[in-house]
Parts: structure tokens; sequence; C-alpha cells
């Protein structure tokens, strides 16, 4: 393994929770720091839950965002109410910061489609598995803004592989010529699957790719939820007052396999994940709180027992909620359905009434 | 009425759509200052400005997948790829979201993008620019295809794909552009999609086409009339979704098919409909289907473009085979 490079990494926190840079605190608050460590710990019981149900087959193949919370939920958060989020798989804290409901992510992981819809109005899109895809999608989204008139920003989200894409390098290049209010964060996690960042690219660093493309480049500790926060919201704010698109790169660990269907023993050893270890983002958010906010067991445990019984009812309501009926294939593959797909789908239904017989 | 070209018919409707419409914008290689390596957009960017007619960096796949952002903001993209055999670097967003967003938000969010591109073959062109795909975007679950015939057609079936709810590529023949004009109706003017059009009745034998081979059966239909074979001609129009009441009523008649496209064979338009047909009107056939298409071959050259691409003397002979079973 290469040495991990600190080249022009944005610290406000280090991993045993002591401020580096105390100007950048000025602008968040106690109770902005407590929802960060809320849903966190959300996030975090919500993963867990999601992984044992998957072990119990209750619950489809997913990819586990342990370790990545601080960059999930930072960035969430920072968006402004108006703007849009573009999310890849893995991002699970940033969508529930936007008011996406966690049943219904339950729901689409676990095989229900109808899970995919987000939340009226809440302008996130849907998950998106095709990597690298959906930078574009931002792109086209802060380009329709902009030739309207509104003062928004967009962001997308995606993983260290997706830079190694063509659609990675058009985004940028199109948001750099048109000048898009965009910022395209990048959970570099290290691993896109078994194949480690420093296999995807010779540049030192993710965040200095944004230079070729003349815009602004970031490279922010992902672990260190009030960096990203801050980091990331400032660059928000610029792409929507000043037209000034950004890459952001939140340098973070995948903690667990690649997916539920992954064994990462296979290419990663115990020696690679050890420095990670100490830098988990909850802890250091908690040894912060403790030390200056007066957070104790007490309110630990309260909060671990609340989010828990949260997580729970998730379940409940996941689990509750009425199977798919088989036509529901069908449905949103065309605004109407044309001849063919209504044939097929009485077919289906035929189908399906002849061996309920 | 004006008597237009296809590529003016086509320029005329832009302009007209983009004046009713601001959410519509225009984007592509070489669309704006040069309009168009073609001349479809010419016009357009002094009228409606920079903003809304995009000469875009040389990227498809950027081009058609900041459209589909575009479209979900709630603008009405119009993409231009400006040959058809480029598509390809931008088939993965077609694939993977364009036909497929408004399953994938569960019908929050559609894409409401044409995607404008000159096709096919018959103008002695350089590789990669004859090239006849519609049947791999017919297979997309979600998208619709439009390969319109005439002027006035190529007016009518642009403005039913720029206000349809769903993605619609748009592909244009370019051996049409400027073969001939004809009468476009002014102002608006749409054709809904899903509708075939008779572009000849007869009794004897249906020829289904589309794009550029309706005018080739049109020749072929009058040479065998003189024989006294009274062939019917169903310009499909919209190629996917297409509309099969007009295909089965008109071989319920005459008991005779050929399906004339210049798309290779295997796997391709001809073989959906005579599929359809089979399983609809198998009893109503007098002679086994026929198929008169582009050979499965790479498209060729100049010097042998000929060989491949259909003309009215294989449909002929292609009528008097099955005339004669």
């Amino acid at each position: 393994m290469k040495e991990e490079s600190n080249k022009d990494l944005i610290q406000v926190m280090d991993p045993d929770g002591r401020i580096v840079d105390k100007s950048a605190l000025k602008a968040i608050k106690e109770s902005d720091m407590l929802e960060m460590y809320r849903l966190m710990n959300f996030t975090r019981l919500w993963n867990s839950k999601a992984l044992s149900l998957q072990r119990q087959g209750r619950m489809g193949t997913l990819a586990s965002v342990r370790g990545q919370e601080a960059s999930n939920v930072g960035m969430g958060l920072a968006l402004g109410p108006e703007d849009w989020f573009c999310p890849s798989f893995r991002e699970y804290g940033a969508m529930f910061a936007r008011g996406i409901r966690p049943e219904e992510l339950y729901r689409y992981w676990g095989g229900d489609e109808r899970g995919a819809r987000p939340l009226e109005g809440s302008r996130v899109m849907p998950v998106c598995i095709t990597v690298g895809s959906h930078l574009l999608h931002a792109a086209g989204i802060a380009w329709g803004a902009k030739i309207r008139g509104e003062r928004i920003a967009v962001m997308s989200s995606s993983g260290d592989g997706s830079t190694s894409q063509g659609d990675f390098h058009e985004a940028l290049n199109f948001a750099g010529v048109f000048k898009l209010p965009v910022v395209f964060a990048i959970q570099n996690n290290h691993w896109a699957i078994s194949v480690p960042v420093e296999k995807q690219t010779a540049s030192e660093t993710l965040a200095e790719k944004a230079c070729a493309y003349g815009i602004r480049g970031a490279r922010v500790d992902g672990n260190d939820i009030i960096a990203v926060y801050s980091t990331v919201k400032k660059l928000l704010d610029v792409a929507r007052s000043d037209y000034r698109p950004a890459l952001v790169e939140l340098v973070t660990y995948r903690m667990d396999d690649h997916t539920t269907a992954d064994d990462a023993s296979r290419y990663r050893t115990k020696e690679m994940l050890a420095p990670w270890q100490g830098k988990d983002p909850i802890d250091r958010l908690r040894k912060y709180l403790s030390a200056e906010h007066g957070w104790d067991d007490q309110k630990e445990k309260g909060l671990i027992e609340e989010l828990t019984a949260e997580v729970e009812q998730c379940v409940k309501e996941y689990e509750g909620a009425p199977h798919p009926p088989p036509e529901q294939i069908f449905e949103h593959t065309y605004a109407e359905l044309p001849w063919h797909l209504r044939e097929e789908r009485e077919e289906l239904l035929q189908q399906v009434g002849d061996a309920e017989k | 009425m004006a008597r237009l070209s296809m590529v003016d018919a086509i320029n005329t409707t832009l302009h007209e759509l983009m004046a009713k419409d601001d959410r519509i914008v225009i984007m592509g290689e070489d669309v704006g200052v040069d309009g168009g390596v073609f001349r479809a957009t010419v016009g357009l960017l002094d009228k409606f400005g920079p903003d809304r007619v995009i000469d875009t960096p040389l990227a498809e796949s950027g081009i058609v997948g900041a459209a589909i952002g575009m479209a979900v903001y709630g603008m009405r993209p119009i993409a231009e790829i400006q040959f058809e055999g480029f598509m390809f670097k931008a088939f993965d967003q077609v694939y993977s979201h364009a036909s497929r967003l408004r399953r994938r938000s569960q019908g929050l969010y559609g894409v409401p993008l044409v995607i404008r591109a000159p096709y096919g073959a018959g103008v002695r062109a350089l590789e990669h620019h004859s090239d006849a795909p519609e049947a791999l975007f017919c297979h997309l679950p979600g998208m619709k295809v439009v390969i319109p015939s005439t002027p006035a057609e190529a007016k009518g079936l642009l403005t039913a794909s720029v206000e349809d709810p769903d993605p619609v590529v748009f592909l244009e023949p370019k051996r049409l552009y400027r073969l001939f004009k004809e009468e476009v109706p002014e102002g608006e003017y749409r054709i809904p999609l899903g509708e075939a059009r008779m572009v000849k009745e007869g009794k004897d034998i249906t020829l289904v086409t589309y794009g550029g081979m309706v005018s080739v059966c049109e020749r072929a239909a009058q040479h065998v009339a003189g024989e006294g074979v009274d062939a019917e001609i169903v310009d499909l129009r919209t190629v996917w979704p297409f509309d099969i009441a007009a295909i089965t009523k008109s071989v319920t008649k005459t008991g005779r098919l050929i399906i004339v496209h210049e798309a290779p064979r295997s796997f391709g338009v001809g073989a959906e409909i005579a599929a359809l047909v089979a399983e609809r009107c198998l009893l109503s056939l007098l002679a086994p289907i026929k198929r008169v298409t582009g050979f499965d071959v790479v498209p060729p050259l100049a010097r042998l473009e000929e060989y491949n691409y259909p003309d009215s003397d294989r449909v002929v002979r292609a009528i008097h085979d099955t005339m004669q079973f």
C-alpha cells in the first residue's frame, strides 16, 4: 500500500476529537453538531440492522456505509433547502439528511422498487448503480437551474472508482466550460470493490483532477464531519452565488465489504484496515462533544436507545408493507402504457390468476 | 403552406417550437454558430441566444447525460447527435437512464427528451455515417423511436416528439434531407406518436416500411401497378411502439406482407413485425412474409453502398416472389 497522502487535507478535528482549526467552528451551532451526531449514529444503526437482516434473508444485497458516516451526513446536511442531490449507492446518511424515509430505503434494498421513489419535493435523485453516470445528471440539473435563473446548487456523490469513468471527465468538463452551479463530491473510500484507489489513478490526490477542468478542487478529511460539512457548505454557497463548480474529495475508508455479496478478505489484509480503526468518524465527534459540550454516558445511552427504537420501527414498517402486486413491474415504464405492455400485463395477470385457481 | 425540404421543415419546426415553449433547449456539437452540419439548426442561436442553443464540447455521453438532468429539472431538451453512428458514446445514458428514470424514480421524474440524429445510408458518406441502429433503441423498455419519411411528416412528428412526456430517439433519414420538397402545414402541426400513415391503399399486398424506404416502396408499387398488382403501403412513422392495428388490418385485407427497412435484417424491426403478424393473423396469410432489408453487414462505403441499401428493384422482386407463391 502506498502511504496515505496528506496533501492539502482540510481537517477541523483530529482523530482524537481535538480541534485543529477553530475558525471553522464559528459558523456551527451546538444544535447542528448534535444533529450531525444523531444522524451519523442513526445511519450506522440503520446500516447494521440492514446487514443483519440481510444475513437472515430478510433483506437483499446492499452496500455497507460503515466508516463513511461523516462524509455521508456532512455533505447531506450541507445542502441548502432548494438544492438537488444525486447520490450513487452508498449515501444513506446523506439521503436521510435530505428527508428520504429510511423505511423506504429498506424497501428498495429489500427488492421492492416502490421504495426507490424519492420523497416528493426532496430534489433527490434515485440511487444510481451504474458508476459515475449520474454526475452528468447533476451537471444537467445545475444547467437547467442556471438557464431558468433559479439560484440553487446541485451536488453529486460518487466513489473513487467513478473518477476513472468517461462520464466523470465529461461532467467536470461541462461544468467548467458552462460554469454550472454544481459540486461533485467524491467519497474516496479507497476501494472500488477489490481495486485500490492507487490503481484507479496515478494522480496523488483525486481533488487535484479539478485543476484540469478549470474548477475548484478541495480535499477534506472525510471522517471529520465538521470539516466535511463546512467545506462542502462553502463550496455549495459559492456554486450557488458565483456559478463556480467544484470537485471535493472526501478522504474516508470503507470499513466493510463492498456489498453483502463481497468478501474483502480476498484482497484486503487486516494490516490495511488497522490504521483506519482509530479514525472512526462517530467516535471522533463523540470525543469532541464529551470534552467540549458535556456529552456523557447517560446521554449516549439515551440517544442510542431512541435511535434503535426508530430503526426497529423502520423494520416494522418495511416488513409490514404489503408485497408489491405482480403487475407493478409494468408501472412507470412510460407515462402511458402502450399497447404491447397492456397486453403483456394482461398475460401476466392471466398467468397469476390461473396459478391461484 | 410553404414548399420545404425535410431539413428546412425541421429547422422551421424547431424555430416555432422554441418560440412557443421557453423550456426547450437545443444542445449538441456545432448546432449553434455553424447551424448544424446539415444546417438543421440554422438561425436558432441568433434568435434564442446561447443559453438555449448550445454548442457543446465534443462529448456525446455528456450531451445526452446533461440533457437528462435538464429534463428531470423541468426543461425540454432537444439533444442533437451529429451522426447516428456517434450515438453509442451516449448509449449508456439512453439505456441506463433516459429510458428508465421514470421507472427508477417510480414515476417521480420523467425524461421528456428528444435525441435527434441524422440517420441512414444513401449519401455515399464516411464510415460510421450511414448506420441504421433503430432496432437497438426499440429494444429498450421506456424508449420511443420515430423516423419521418417526408418534410411534412417530419414537422408533425417532431412536434409530437418534443411534446411527449417520454424520451424519443428521432432519426432523420439524411438521404431525404434535401431529396424533395413538399407542402408543409404552417403553424402548429402534430402527428400523434404511435399512429401509422396509409401512404397508398391497395388490395393485393402490404408493404410495411418507414423513413427513406417509403419512397422506395412507392416506386416499387408504381412499377407493379403496371402489372396489375395493387400494393398497399403503410408508413410506420413511429417505429416503436408501432401501430400494430394498422399492420394487422392491412395484412388481414391483403393476405401478403413485405417489410422493408434499410437496417440489418436479423433481430430487426421486420423480425418483430413478422413475429406479431404470425401470432395475430397467420391464417390470413396467403404467402410467407418477406423482408427486404439491409444485409447483416457493416454499412459499406460508397462503392458498394447500393448493393446493401434496398432499392425499388429489390422490393419489386420480393413482390413478384410473394405474389407468385
